[in-house]
């Protein structure tokens, strides 16, 4: 039997473990041993982001729409990929300017903005504080059907009960004590809270293994494993459908605007920004959370399913509420311990939501609401006063106690309905229309301050519009008759199917309408405005907030005069005097100064000075300060532009240089490849020169031995020196003809031979260029037959050229030939490509590798021979380079043994060869 | 005993004028036209000296060199190489083989007597 009292000391000592943990983690900061500081704390501490709504709403809610509870996880899990790109760049603006909340990081972004900040700070209440009122329903719900233990009494209703009797009041209220203890025992400049962060990482660890232990008994222990819940469900039919998807476009729609909810409410739920962004002491956690974290929803999840129909099957006449199977299936079973354990959990994942979202509401409520507002009033003394900071801590105490009495409030107006079971998405669309300021001020310079605030509130208005109104009325506030005729009557003004938009559930649509109000509005005014000074040099230090150093960023927009013995009494009045000098005399050491008198109040300082402040009372108010104590000098628009060009013109210039050496490297590279070529080109030319060298020698060594023999000995025979002679004589002809090649060769290549260019008919050249040789054939008794057909086309040549060629061709055929059995056939045709010569011969041929090496420059055929062939070694080439001059080929085709075919062409003339062409090879 | 000499060229008519001169002298020739007829002859006749030319078809005068002088039973045949490309580099390669002497094309018929038969050590 539970008896009342021992839920309520079991309740009040685990708050008390809880303040133990949190008081030994404050202690532990203090000394500088953090015990938060590793990324498995910090991705727990994250999963408080799951609430009593996790805790016992997603069963409640599997149970009606089945795998409909799934996309409020998956979400996060899917952002989770992307937080190395914007939690990082998050978490690095919020530490570089000591943000303190995300009314103060949206007012910071936008000129420190008091108005964007107050403005951030109301819809953030609005939308969050019914969803504290949903955690605290839900406490006491547990606290009172535990209560009853073992019968299964669902709670009254609230409002039935007198206040004073009501368990609610009174968890609110411990709470908010808790909350202060936590939260506010100190004003720290960064705002951070290692005690708390500790606590919740605890209590996410709680609710999670609770939640495990009731699912595992269900599954288990009440039920045969996952498959007997899931096979006896499939049977019934309505149990059957919550396991499949409803397959219509409408139910895409709604996963897929749930999905980018939770996308967006996992970082910008003020609590989530409290515990991933504020409360984050080391970037390097986020690479752990990433994975961790959606690990921890999945195991969360695991048992929701058949939780659900665990429970469905177990009271199948509905007269239990879904969302407290968690707890009424172990009571049914008599499990009183577990029970138990399952309320404690329940009271974790309550308590864990209600103490982060409430410090961090309190803070944006005291920064950016209460703050601005005090220090705008002329009549408060606030001037005199010597230590502001107990007041701070006085508003932000305050803050929290109202805070949480709204909530109970809120929950004592709604009760039972609508506008409480509906709150958790209400409330995520809410800070849903934080995105389009927060996330286009990170990664976009042109959005303005007029941008977000017009963003902002035209996404409020609608979301107060679609989503909240309607859900007043359905809670019977409002008359329900307005959802369907609209305001005014108008149709087309009907909240939930705004300008005839139907055919979406009611999130969805009202996503659909205030982001897009809010992104509209955000771009379109941010565009039509140019933003102010700060603005500016803000939006620049967010944006780039991995380009600028930490210390001087803020700096360099800041010029003016200032006392340092005007800046620490203005720190000391909000921070306390003692430690605002502990602050100042930490700064002095690390600039090197000897004490805080000697420090010189530069740019740095006011700065530095400005965000010690920021950090407890919001960079809006802050700003507002330090301009009452120091000289500023406003820095006009071009100045501003000027120090963002500076950094811009660094950029263009390492760009520029960047260019230049890239276009040096380009040129040192086709430096190298032209010196490379000239080198092959020298290479060729010493080869050349080698060549030729070499072809002199050969015949000067006859010609000079046979000389010198003969000039020596007058008395040699006559047969013999007439042989030596023609010896003598034939060397110094084949002198002649390579000197005449060579420079033949040279004039070809450098391009300053004469071409001559006339009609020609090649039967003519061909039969002219035989006769010229047939006194070669016949003194080697070789046979030379001409096929020449009775008429060709013309080609344009130079006929001497050609000729050349022609001699070559032959001399060459005659050469190799063997005599008497030696044949030669010249063979005129008409070819696709013009006319075509063959000098067909019946000698040795050439092997296949050789046969382009024979035209290129002193690569004579016949290496294979044991004797040379006579000849220079320039025939073809330079045979190859007319023929070439004149547009036409030249090649050879042989086989060893079986003789060669060196053929060569000729472009017809295109006037009056194409004629004759066509009169060729028609039939 | 007539000293032999062995004639490796591929210009005929530089082999005739190598052939009378080196007779003229009282020498007994013989002739290779290629690098692997070269080495053949001297395997088979074992002259006293080879005059070797350098730009030869098959296997060039500096590979039939190397070879004669990587052969023990050859280090009496002396080599006198010829060649047409007068640079230091064929020179000095030639004379590193092994070879006993360089003559440049086209040379003094005096000169490559007198070297010739200073290789043998007749005179």
């Amino acid at each position: 039997m539970l008896q009342g009292w021992v839920i309520v000391a079991c309740s009040i000592a685990y708050l008390s473990v809880l303040f133990a943990i949190a008081y030994i983690g404050d202690k532990r900061a203090d000394q500088g041993r953090s015990i938060i500081a590793n990324p498995y704390i910090y991705a727990l501490s994250l999963a408080v982001y799951c609430t009593t709504w996790t805790y016992y709403g997603s069963v409640g809610r599997a149970a009606s729409t089945g795998i409909g509870f799934l996309p409020i996880y998956i979400g996060p899990t899917l952002v989770a990929a992307l937080w190395l790109f914007v939690m990082l760049k998050l978490i690095r603006i919020t530490k570089t300017h000591r943000i303190t909340s995300i009314a103060d990081f949206i007012a910071s972004r936008y000129g420190k903005s008091q108005l964007l900040g107050g403005l951030v700070t109301v819809v953030a209440v609005i939308g969050v504080v019914p969803y504290i009122s949903l955690q605290l329903k839900a406490v006491s719900n547990s606290f009172t059907i535990l209560l009853h233990y073992p019968e299964i009494v669902m709670p009254a209703r609230s409002a039935a009960l007198p206040v004073m009797q009501d368990n609610t009041l009174y968890i609110a209220l411990i709470l908010a004590a808790f909350t202060i203890l936590f939260g506010t025992r100190h004003l720290d400049a960064t705002e951070r809270h290692e005690g708390m962060v500790a606590a919740i990482a605890f209590e996410s660890l709680v609710k999670l293994v609770a939640f495990v232990a009731v699912g595992a008994f269900v599954t288990f222990g009440i039920y045969d494993g996952p498959g007997d819940i899931f096979g006896r469900a499939a049977q019934v039919p309505r149990l059957a459908s919550l396991m499949t998807f409803s397959n219509d476009a409408a139910s895409y729609g709604s996963w897929t605007s749930l999905t980018l909810l939770a996308m967006l409410s996992v970082m910008l739920l003020p609590r989530q920004f409290q515990i991933g962004v504020v409360e984050n002491v080391n970037e390097n956690h986020l690479r752990k959370a990433i994975w961790l974290f959606p690990l921890y929803l999945l195991a969360i999840n695991v048992f929701v399913l058949p939780i659900a129909l665990g429970g469905l099957l177990h009271f199948p006449d509905g007269s239990v509420d879904a969302d407290t199977f968690v707890l009424t299936l172990p009571m049914a079973q008599h499990q009183e311990l577990l029970a138990l354990f399952v309320y404690i959990g329940g009271l974790s994942a309550g308590t864990g939501m209600i103490i982060v979202e409430t410090i961090a509401l309190s803070t944006m409520v005291c920064n950016d609401l209460v703050m601005p507002g005090l220090l705008r009033q002329r009549w408060w003394p606030l001037h005199q006063e010597r230590d502001l900071s107990g007041l701070l801590l006085a508003i932000r105490r305050g803050a929290i106690v109202a805070i949480l009495l709204l909530g109970y409030t809120y929950f004592r107006a709604a009760g039972e309905a609508y506008a409480l079971v509906g709150i958790g998405l209400i409330s995520f669309a809410a800070v849903a229309q934080f995105a389009p300021a927060l996330i286009g001020g990170m990664f976009w310079k042109g959005g303005t301050q007029r941008g977000a605030v017009a963003g902002l509130c035209a996404g409020f208005a609608l979301w107060l519009y679609t989503l909240l109104l309607p859900s007043f009325a359905k809670s019977g506030w409002l008359p329900v008759e307005f959802l369907r005729t609209g305001l005014f009557g108008l149709d087309l003004l009907a909240p939930q199917r705004l300008f005839g938009l139907d055919g979406m559930d009611e999130t969805t649509h009202s996503l659909f309408w205030s982001l897009a109000a809010n992104i509209g509005a955000y771009i379109w005014v941010s565009l039509a405005a140019r933003p102010d000074v700060v603005e500016a040099s803000q939006a620049t230090l967010f944006v780039d907030v991995f380009r600028h150093t930490q210390s001087k960023a803020g700096a360099q927009f800041w010029r003016g005069s200032a006392q340092v013995e005007d800046l620490l009494p203005l720190i000391g009045r909000f921070l306390g005097p003692a430690r605002a000098r502990v602050a100042f005399e930490r700064y002095a050491r690390a600039h090197g100064a000897p004490s805080v008198d000697a420090l010189h109040a530069d740019a740095d300082l006011v700065h530095f000075a400005e965000s010690l402040l920021a950090g407890a009372i919001g960079a809006a108010s802050a700003r507002v300060m330090v301009s009452s104590v120091v000289k500023e000098e406003p820095l006009g628009m071009d100045e501003v532009m000027n120090i963002l060009d500076e950094a811009s013109q660094v950029r263009a210039y390492s760009r520029q240089i960047e260019q230049k050496s890239r276009e040096l490297e380009t040129a040192t590279r086709e430096l190298r490849s032209a010196n490379a070529r000239m080198q092959e080109l020298d290479r060729l030319k010493d080869d050349f020169v080698s060549s030729v060298t070499h072809e002199l020698r050969t015949p000067l060594t006859s010609i000079r031995a046979f000389s010198e023999i003969l000039l020596e000995d007058p008395r040699t025979a006559l047969a013999e020196r007439k042989r030596f002679l023609g010896i003598i004589s034939a060397e110094s002809e084949r002198l002649t003809r390579l000197v005449n090649q060579v420079l033949d060769m040279a004039k070809i290549e450098s391009g300053k031979i004469d071409w001559q260019s006339a009609e020609l008919d090649l039967r003519t050249v061909i039969e002219q260029s035989a006769a010229a040789t047939q006194a070669l054939f016949r003194d080697r008794n070789v046979s030379l037959a001409l096929e020449l057909p009775d008429e060709v086309p013309v080609v344009r040549a130079d006929r001497d050229r050609v000729m050349q060629v022609m001699l070559n061709l032959l001399s060459n055929a005659v050469k190799f030939v063997q005599p008497v059995t030696g044949r030669v056939r010249v063979k005129l045709s008409v070819a696709l490509d013009g006319l075509r010569v063959d000098v067909i011969d019946n000698g040795p041929g050439i092997r296949k590798d050789e046969q382009i090496l024979v035209f290129e420059k002193f690569r004579q055929g016949g290496d294979a021979l044991t004797s040379k062939p006579q000849g220079t070694g320039l025939g073809l080439p330079i045979s190859r380079q007319i023929v070439e001059h004149f547009g036409g080929r030249i090649w050879v085709e042989s086989e060893p043994g079986k003789g060669a075919t060196f053929s060569f062409t000729l472009p017809i003339h295109p006037e009056r060869g194409a004629k004759e062409g066509v009169r060729r090879t028609g039939p | 005993m007539p000293k032999r000499i062995l004639i490796v060229d591929d210009e005929p008519n530089i082999v005739i004028s190598l052939e009378f001169l080196m007779k003229r002298e009282g020498f007994e020739v013989s002739v290779a036209g290629d690098g692997d007829a070269a080495l053949r002859a001297v395997e088979a006749e074992r002259p006293d000296l080879v005059l070797l030319d350098v730009m030869l078809p098959k296997r060039n005068g500096f590979e039939v060199c190397q070879q004669i002088r990587g052969n023990p039973q050859l280090q009496s045949v002396k080599v006198i190489m010829l060649t047409a490309k007068g640079r230091d580099t064929e020179i000095t390669k030639g004379m590193a083989l092994g070879a006993d002497g360089y003559m440049t094309k086209p040379f003094s018929t005096r000169d490559l007597v007198n070297q010739v038969k200073a290789t043998l050590g007749l005179a």
